[in-house]
C-alpha cells in the first residue's frame, strides 16, 4: 500500500512521493442529505492537493473527512498504510494532521507568540503539575525548546514585528497568517487549509501563496488545500480534485482538470436543451 | 582610550588591517548583533574575523581576482557587512546597492561596474538579478543570504554564502598564502568601496573611495565626538547610502564598537528600544514620524497625563537645551527639570529608544527647528552634520554646546570650506573621493586639480559663529520673471515642518508668482480625520477632502508669512497650490531612493498640472502611471482642485500680479 518507490512526477517536472493517505469510496451523509458520495483519490507525500468545486460541493465536509474530524457514513481512509478508525482531536493531532479554519478560529485576547505557543500543545510532555513547579521539574527548558522551534515559525512567516501583538489588533490578512503559524507549529505532516485566501487582496493572496510554496518547499510539508481563486489554484498546486454535488467530477494536474469538459459545466453552466 | 586607538594605525592602512588590530586589542568584545529568532545573537571581533576570513577564502575558491567587483544587495545583517569586508580581502571592490531599487536601476549599475558577482538578501533579489540577466553578463557568481524559497533554482552558478564560506573553510589549505598576500597588497591608496550615488539628476555616478579616505574620515569624526569600542549603534540605513559605511564600516573598523542589525526592517523601532543605542544617525523623516506618533499617543492619553506631559515639556523646552549646552541654570528649574525627567522624559525616551544615547545626528535634509528642539530639551545630544557621498560623509558638524536649528555646523576636522563666487559651497579634504568610476568627464567637473569639490549646495558662513548654513541646491536657485530670487527648498521646508504635510514642491523659476504642490501625510492627517469626524475610504479621498484643503491652506497662509519677513526670499510666498492625488514615490522616480525630491521628473510628468496651477482653472481632471513594487504598471485617475492662498503684500509688483 504505502508504496515508496512509486514516484509521481508533477507537470513541472518536479518528484514527488508515494501515496500518503488514500480515500477509498467514501460516502458522509448526514441524515437524508448525501454530502459526499462515493469518492476516491488519494494524497501524495509532498504535493500541493488542492479540492475545488462550487459552493456546497462539499469541498468543506471531504476536508473533514481527512482530518478524521467526521467519520465517513461508507468508506475507508488509509493512512500512511493503515486503515484508521475513529479518532479524538488530540490522537488526530499526533498523527501529525493540522489545519486552518474557513472562518479564522484564534484566540483574540493573547499575543501572536502564545496563539502559535498552543499549536506546540501536543508536543510538550510535560504536565500541569510539573509546569506550576516550573524550573526545577524540567518544564521551563521544554518550553525554551519549543519557543525556539516557534520563533523559526515566526521567521519564516515574516511576522517578527507582531510578536507580541494582542490577535485581536491585526488586520484579517495577518490572523490569517497567524493562524497558518500556529497550524505550523504542530509539525504536520499534512496540512489542511480551508480557504486561505478568502477575503485577501491581491498582495496578500500573492504572500499567501509564496508562503505556501516556500513551506512545501522547506520543509516538505503536504498540503491539501481549498480554494475558490481558480487563478491560485492552477498556479501552486500539483494535483486538483473536482467535487460537484458530492461527487468527483475531475481529477489531475491543473491543465487536465481545466479542459474537463464535466468540470467546465459544473463552473459554467450547460444549456438545457 | 583614544589614546590608545591612535597607536598603530601606522600599520592599518585598509580595513582588513583595522580588524586584526580589533581582534588583537578588542577580541572579546562584540562587534556584531542581530536579533534573529527572537534572540539578540551576538559574534564578537575574534569571531567575526574567522567569519570574514571564511568568506574571503571561499570567495578565492569561486575565483574571485583583484580588482573585480562584487555587487552586495540586500537588508543590514552582518553577513553582508562581512562579505564587504572579505572582498575587500580578496583585492576585490565590494559595490552596494539599494536593496529597493527596481531590476532596470540595478541593471545600469551591475552593467556600469561590471560586476562579476553579486551578494543578494533573499530571493526577492536573486530573482531581480535572474530577471536582469541578459543585460548583465559579467556575472559569474551569485551568492545569496537567505535560503528560503531558493532550493528549486538552478545552482549551477548560485550558492548559499553560508555554503561559500563552509567552502572557504574546507579548502583554507590551498588559499590561506594567497590570501595573506593579497591582505598584505592592500595600502591607503587601494580602492576601500564603491559606492553609486542616488542621483537627484540623470543616471547614478560610482563614487570610488579610497581606505584613505574612508580611515581618514572614520578617525577625525570618531575624535570629534569622542567614540569608543563601548558605543553601540543601530545599523538600518541603507547599505548603499555612504552614511551607514561611515558608522557601520569606516567608524566600526576605527573604534571598535558594536553594530547592531533589527530583526527586519518592519521591527526597527523595537530593536531600537532593545539596543538603546549610545550613538545614534537618524534623516529628519525618522525624527518626525516618531515625534507625529507620541503627539498622536498624547491626543489619546487621559487628562492628567496630558497635563503632566504638557507642563513637564514647557519645563523642558524652557530649561532642556541650557543644561545640555551647559549654560547656568538655577536650581529651582535645575529641579523642576529632575522632576520633570522622573515623570516624563525618562520613560519618554525609553520608549524611543533614546535612553543612553549620547551623540544623535541628522543630516540628508532640513530638520524643523520644533523638532529639533523637542529632542534637544528632551536631553538628547541631537546635531546636524552636512555632508554627502564625494566628501566620505562629513563636511561640516556641530560641536557639542554650539547645536542650532538653522545651521550645519563648523568645518569637520580635516576639511577645508570656502564659498565660491556665486555662492556655492566647495571643500577640500582627506576623504574627498578618488574619482567617479569610467566617468573622467565628470570627475574633472566636480573635483578640480587642487582638490577642491563643488557640493552643488548654495550657503553662506555666518559672520559671528562662522557656522555655515546651507539655502538650496545652487542649481535650484534660480530668478522670477521680475528677477527676485527664487529658493524652492527654502519654502517647501518651512512647509514639510507641519505634520500634515510629508511633501512639497515649489515652482516659480521664470515666472510671475510661485506656486506648489503639496502631499499630505497620510498617518497624521488621517488622525487629524478620525478625530474630526471625518471619513474617507482611500489616500485619494483624504487628499481631496475640503477640510483637508483648508488645513493646508491655512499652513501655506503662516508659511508665506513668514517668508515674507525675509527681504530676500519674499518672492517665493505661494500664490496658488494643489494637493496631489498619490504620494510621491522613488519607485516612480519622483523621489531619489534617498528621498529628495526630484524636479525635473515631477515637472515633466505633471506638466498639466503645473499649466493648470498657472493658468487659472480651479479644477484639473488628470490621469498618472503608477509602477507598483513588482515592476507592474497602473494608471490613477483623479480630479484635482486648485486653491488660492493669500499672500502678504511685499511690492506692489506682486499686487498687479494678482
Amino acid at each position: 500500500m504505502n508504496d515508496m518507490s512509486d514516484v509521481y512526477m508533477t507537470a513541472d517536472g518536479r518528484q514527488i512521493g508515494g501515496v500518503l493517505m488514500e480515500l477509498k469510496n467514501i460516502t458522509l451523509k448526514f441524515g437524508g442529505v448525501t454530502a459526499i458520495e462515493d469518492i476516491s483519490f488519494d494524497i501524495r507525500d509532498g504535493e500541493i492537493r488542492a479540492i475545488i468545486g462550487p459552493n456546497g460541493a462539499g469541498k468543506s465536509s471531504m476536508l473533514n473527512v481527512i482530518s478524521g474530524f467526521y467519520i465517513p457514513t461508507e468508506g475507508e481512509v488509509w493512512f500512511k498504510g493503515y486503515k484508521r478508525g475513529p479518532m479524538k482531536p488530540y490522537e488526530i493531532a499526533r498523527l501529525g494532521i493540522a489545519r486552518t479554519f474557513q472562518n479564522i478560529a484564534l484566540f483574540d485576547g493573547m499575543s501572536v507568540l502564545d496563539n502559535i505557543m498552543t499549536g506546540r500543545l501536543t508536543k510538550m510532555k510535560k504536565g500541569l503539575l510539573a509546569q506550576a513547579g516550573w524550573w526545577w521539574t524540567g518544564a521551563a527548558k521544554e518550553e525554551h525548546e519549543n519557543r525556539d522551534k516557534v520563533e523559526r515559525i515566526i521567521d519564516f512567516l515574516e511576522i517578527q514585528n507582531i510578536r507580541k501583538t494582542p490577535v485581536g489588533r491585526l488586520p484579517y490578512g495577518l490572523k490569517k497568517r497567524v493562524e497558518l503559524a500556529r497550524a505550523l507549529a504542530a509539525e504536520p505532516k499534512i496540512l489542511l487549509l480551508d480557504e486561505p485566501m478568502a477575503g485577501m487582496n491581491v498582495e496578500e493572496k500573492e504572500d499567501m501563496c509564496r508562503f505556501i510554496l516556500d513551506l512545501n518547499d522547506e520543509f516538505g510539508t503536504t498540503i491539501v488545500l481549498i480554494e475558490h481563486d481558480m487563478g491560485v489554484v492552477m498556479d501552486i498546486s500539483d494535483r486538483v480534485v473536482v467535487m460537484d454535488y458530492g461527487k468527483k467530477i475531475g481529477d489531475g494536474a491543473p491543465d487536465e482538470v481545466r479542459n474537463n469538459q464535466a468540470v467546465i459545466d459544473a463552473y459554467l453552466g450547460v444549456a438545457h436543451d | 582610550m583614544a589614546e590608545a586607538v591612535t597607536k598603530g594605525h601606522e600599520s592599518a592602512q585598509s580595513i582588513p588591517a583595522l580588524l586584526a588590530r580589533n581582534v588583537a586589542r578588542f577580541g572579546g568584545y562584540p562587534a556584531y548583533r542581530e536579533k534573529e529568532f527572537g534572540i539578540w545573537q551576538s559574534w564578537t571581533w575574534a569571531e567575526t574575523a574567522d567569519e570574514i576570513r571564511a568568506l574571503a577564502l571561499g570567495f578565492l575558491s569561486l575565483g574571485v581576482e583583484r580588482g573585480d567587483h562584487i555587487a552586495i544587495i540586500g537588508r543590514n545583517r552582518p553577513a553582508h557587512y562581512w562579505a564587504i569586508v572579505a572582498a575587500q580581502m580578496c583585492g576585490a571592490i565590494p559595490v552596494s546597492l539599494y536593496q529597493d531599487a527596481a531590476a532596470d536601476e540595478m541593471a545600469y549599475v551591475m552593467e556600469h561596474c561590471g560586476a562579476r558577482f553579486v551578494v543578494a538578501g533573499d530571493q526577492e533579489q536573486v530573482d531581480k538579478i535572474l530577471e536582469i540577466g541578459d543585460r548583465i553578463q559579467d556575472i559569474t557568481h551569485v551568492m545569496y543570504t537567505d535560503k528560503r524559497g531558493m532550493r528549486k533554482y538552478d545552482h549551477s552558478q548560485m550558492n548559499a554564502l553560508e555554503d561559500v564560506k563552509a567552502e572557504g573553510r574546507a579548502g583554507h589549505a590551498r588559499y590561506d598564502a594567497e590570501l595573506d598576500r593579497r591582505i598584505a597588497e592592500l595600502d591607503y591608496d587601494t580602492t576601500c568601496v564603491m559606492l553609486y550615488t542616488s542621483g537627484t539628476t540623470g543616471k547614478p555616478k560610482g563614487v570610488v573611495l579610497s581606505n584613505r579616505n574612508i580611515i581618514e574620515t572614520a578617525k577625525a569624526s570618531s575624535d570629534f565626538d569622542h567614540l569608543n569600542h563601548n558605543d553601540e549603534v543601530l545599523a538600518y540605513l541603507p547599505l548603499a547610502w555612504v552614511g551607514d559605511f561611515i558608522f557601520s564600516i569606516g567608524q566600526a573598523y576605527w573604534t571598535g564598537f558594536t553594530v547592531n542589525c533589527p530583526e527586519s526592517p518592519e521591527t526597527m523601532m523595537t530593536d531600537l528600544r532593545e539596543i538603546g543605542p549610545t550613538y545614534f544617525f537618524a534623516p529628519p523623516r525618522v525624527f518626525e514620524n516618531q515625534l507625529t506618533t507620541v503627539m498622536i499617543r498624547m491626543e489619546d492619553a487621559g487628562r492628567i497625563k496630558k497635563w503632566l506631559f504638557d507642563h513637564y515639556m514647557e519645563v523642558a523646552r524652557k530649561v532642556g537645551p541650557d543644561i545640555l549646552d551647559g549654560k547656568p541654570v538655577s536650581f529651582g528649574k535645575r529641579l523642576s527639570y529632575a522632576l520633570g525627567n522622573l515623570f516624563v522624559y525618562g520613560p519618554l525616551k525609553n520608549t524611543l529608544g533614546y535612553s543612553r544615547i549620547r551623540v544623535g545626528y541628522t543630516a540628508g535634509e532640513a530638520i524643523g527647528p520644533e523638532i529639533f528642539s523637542f529632542y534637544r530639551s528632551l536631553g538628547i545630544n541631537l546635531k546636524q552634520l552636512y555632508g554627502q557621498t564625494e566628501a566620505s560623509v562629513f563636511i561640516t558638524q556641530q560641536p557639542d554646546g554650539e547645536v542650532r536649528a538653522d545651521t550645519v555646523g563648523v568645518p569637520s576636522p580635516g576639511v577645508e570650506v570656502r564659498i565660491g563666487e556665486n555662492g556655492e559651497v566647495y571643500y577640500r579634504s582627506p576623504g574627498t573621493f578618488v574619482a567617479y568610476y569610467k566617468n573622467a568627464e565628470s570627475t574633472a567637473s566636480t573635483k578640480d586639480p587642487e582638490g577642491w569639490v563643488a557640493t552643488g549646495d548654495a550657503g553662506f558662513f555666518e559672520p559671528d559663529t562662522g557656522h555655515l548654513r546651507i539655502i538650496d541646491r545652487a542649481k535650484d536657485v534660480g530668478k522670477m520673471a521680475d528677477g527676485r530670487m527664487f529658493a524652492p527648498k527654502y519654502v517647501e521646508n518651512k512647509l514639510k515642518f507641519y505634520p500634515a504635510i510629508l511633501e512639497s514642491v515649489v515652482f516659480g523659476a521664470g515666472r510671475d508668482r510661485c506656486t506648489a504642490f503639496i502631499n499630505i501625510d497620510l498617518a497624521a492627517v488621517g488622525n487629524w480625520a478620525e478625530r474630526n469626524n471625518i471619513s474617507y475610504a482611500s489616500y485619494q479621498e483624504l487628499a481631496g477632502h475640503p477640510r483637508v484643503y483648508e488645513m493646508i491652506r491655512e499652513h501655506i497662509e503662516e508659511v508665506n508669512e513668514s517668508v515674507a519677513q525675509d527681504p530676500i526670499l519674499s518672492g517665493c510666498q505661494i500664490h496658488r497650490f494643489l494637493i496631489l492625488h498619490k504620494e510621491l514615490d522613488a519607485d516612480d522616480g519622483e523621489l531619489t531612493r534617498t528621498r529628495k525630491v526630484r524636479r525635473a521628473v515631477i515637472a515633466e510628468k505633471f506638466a498639466d498640472l503645473i499649466g493648470a496651477l498657472y493658468d487659472g482653472s480651479s479644477e484639473i481632471y488628470t490621469e498618472t502611471e503608477v509602477t507598483y513594487e513588482d515592476g507592474r504598471k497602473g494608471a490613477i485617475k483623479a480630479t484635482l482642485r486648485i486653491e488660492d492662498a493669500k499672500v502678504v503684500p511685499v511690492k506692489p509688483m506682486v499686487e498687479a500680479a494678482e
